[in-house]
């Protein structure tokens, strides 16, 4: 392909082609402090290429193709192609990822032992996981939570987090301006800015560590806490992993390792602050 | 390596290959669906860390496939049992449930059987009745199409395992120019001890080139040739080649048969029975060509030459004069 780019993200080392340069200057420039693959080797190619030939020039139209695609993804504009880059990487991992058991969850890490936040689209893991990330957590993912399933270690998956909307101006208020990618007005999920994890987030994202709680937060409630149920766990988690049936008796067996293994609490927050505030409890209680 | 070239050296020669273009040879594999094969044939073979992870998480899922596949084959087989009629695997089905060595590494999509003709009308039922839905609209184009020309009815999924079924009659379309005698594909078909059956190791042959020559643009076509290199392997010997060209024969298919051995001993090195085969041809070039336009990005190549394989598939399918009916109602409606 004419442009490409390789990233190294926790484990994962990916391959990006692009038949425009925007799409991997922007990505270059997010993914600036991450290592390239030591082995020079990558795991998953993703491609940006024009839907139809001619539309690498009139009406630019980014189709997000690689070694798996979606037959009937609806290609971006080339002003998205940053965007589309990570969708395309994403989508790598929920179809092609057959290492770890891979939940759609956010993951972060204190004294060697790991939160994991799932929830629906709106829940506010990313945020709540960005805002940890910058007091005192490290970030080891804002999307995709990697459980080994040998060893029952959560890998971190640290790429650019995905801000939307009212996100943003939260994260903008607390980070560095450097670390932010361009702002990205009307795509198909609102508005999007992504933002680079921190120095600490990146230095160990090659290192591993214990999960200790399953956190499935709900914002916009009145404060709640609640304990749930292993069988409710379970049935949560296999809806948010892309591919627990594809690893089969594996997948099952590491699954219910980690439900069996640790807590689960359903929280309902109104704002980020009282969050902050409940899980600072859960980890006094864990560290009791 | 600018095409798929080295996808298909690694496979027919996986100690050969040293160090080569690793990105590359995933994704073209990968594109290929055939990277559980690759992954069983490199097993053993130096390669980098990172590439033995890929492979070893291939050949676990591939014993994932193959037992879904089996079971999907086992669902059929109770829902049809009360029929009481032969039920044929086809393809990848039953390379796995014979335990053939073209089924190692081997993806399956779609369950594909065999059943008499006169027995299509209960079949339907029967499945219908066991779950598997029409994915066409019942009284549209395609499903009036399917039923009155094709070689298979028109395919189901199953409500629950979301996997497809394609139910075929014969192997060919009935507006092809050669008629594949069917009665003889079932005739001739073998007994596992499932009590499923599977066709007799020339017609799974002929029935492998009618559909990568016969019937289409030739997509996919490395996987479908890599199951003939496979299984002439697993089954050459004199009297196989000579049930092979009477086969062929018998079903109107000698040319693509023909086509399908030299094809495989130009890209496979496959040793194959020469009067079978035949003398080479000047298009051997041009298929060989198609087969291996992809590139180390995975991305299609040679559009010119894929679209005129498009065109042939067509031209192959049906009438001219039906052609471009069939062409005028896709796209107007």
């Amino acid at each position: 392909m004419r442009h490409r780019l390789s990233i190294q993200i926790g484990p994962v080392a990916f391959r990006i082609g692009s038949a425009w340069k925007a799409p991997l200057d922007a990505l270059a420039g997010l993914y600036a402090d991450y290592p390239k693959p030591a082995d020079g080797l990558t795991d998953f190619t993703v491609r940006l290429e024009p839907e139809k030939p001619w539309r690498r020039f009139i009406r630019p139209s980014v189709a997000i193709r690689g070694d798996y695609c979606l037959p009937d993804a609806t290609p971006m504009s080339l002003a998205h192609g940053l965007l589309a880059a990570e969708m395309g990487m994403n989508l790598q991992m929920a179809l092609g990822q057959k290492n770890y058991l891979l939940l759609h969850a956010a993951t972060v890490e204190k004294d060697g032992r790991a939160l994991i936040m799932t929830g629906e689209s709106g829940a506010g893991k990313s945020t709540l996981a960005a805002l940890l990330g910058e007091r005192g957590w490290r970030l080891m993912g804002d999307e995709f939570a990697l459980l080994d399933l040998d060893s029952g270690l959560l890998m971190p998956f640290p790429r650019a987090v995905s801000l939307k909307n009212g996100a943003i101006r939260v994260m903008e208020a607390e980070v560095d301006p450097a670390r932010f990618g361009p702002r990205l007005e009307a795509t198909p999920k609102g508005e999007i800015r992504h933002m680079r994890p921190n120095a600490d987030a990146l230095a160990r994202m090659g290192e591993g560590a214990r999960p200790a709680l399953i956190l499935f937060p709900r914002f916009g409630e009145d404060a709640a806490i609640r304990a749930v149920g292993a069988a409710e766990v379970f049935m949560r988690l296999t809806q948010a992993s892309t591919n627990y049936v594809a690893l089969g008796r594996r997948g099952f067996d590491a699954l219910t390792g980690l439900i069996a293994a640790n807590p689960a609490l359903a929280i309902d927050y109104p704002d980020t602050d009282t969050a902050l505030g409940q899980i600072g409890g859960f980890w006094r209680e864990l560290a009791a | 390596m600018k095409n798929a070239k080295l996808l298909a050296r690694a496979l027919s020669d996986p100690a050969g290959i040293g160090d080569c273009d690793w990105a590359g040879l995933i994704s073209a594999a990968r594109a290929e669906q055939l990277l559980g094969s690759l992954a069983f044939r490199m097993e053993g073979q130096a390669v980098p860390a990172r590439v033995e992870a890929i492979f070893e998480a291939a050949r676990r899922d591939a014993a994932r496939a193959r037992t879904q596949a089996l079971w999907e084959a086992e669902m059929a087989r109770r829902a049809l049992a009360p029929l009481g009629i032969p039920l044929i695997l086809m393809k990848g089905t039953a390379f796995h449930a014979a335990n053939l060595d073209a089924a190692i590494g081997r993806s399956v999509g779609d369950l594909d059987i065999m059943v008499p003709r006169e027995n299509l009308d209960a079949v339907e039922s029967a499945l219908l009745a066991a779950g598997w839905e029409h994915v066409k609209d019942k009284a549209g184009y395609d499903d009036a199409y399917y039923r009155r020309w094709m070689h298979e009815l028109p395919p189901l999924i199953h409500r629950t395992r979301d996997r497809m079924i394609d139910v075929h009659h014969t192997i060919l379309p009935l507006t092809a120019r050669p008629r594949p005698d069917a009665r003889a594909l079932i005739d001739s078909s073998v007994a596992l001890e499932s009590g499923l059956r599977i066709l007799s190791p020339a017609d799974i042959i002929v029935h492998a080139a009618a559909h990568l020559f016969a019937d289409g643009d030739l997509a996919g076509g490395l996987r479908n040739l890599w199951d003939i290199d496979r299984l002439l392997r697993e089954w050459a010997t004199p009297d196989f080649w000579r049930a092979l060209g009477e086969r062929a024969r018998l079903h109107q298919l000698e040319g693509h048969v023909a086509r399908a051995l030299r094809l495989s001993h130009r890209l496979y090195a496959t040793p194959v029975g020469e009067t079978v085969a035949g003398r080479p041809r000047v298009t051997d070039r041009l298929f060989e060509a198609r087969l291996l336009a992809r590139n180390g990005w995975g991305q299609e190549k040679r559009k010119a030459l894929r679209f005129a394989f498009y065109l042939r598939s067509h031209w192959l399918r049906m009438p001219p004069l039906m052609l471009a009916r069939h062409l005028w109602i896709k796209a107007t409606r």
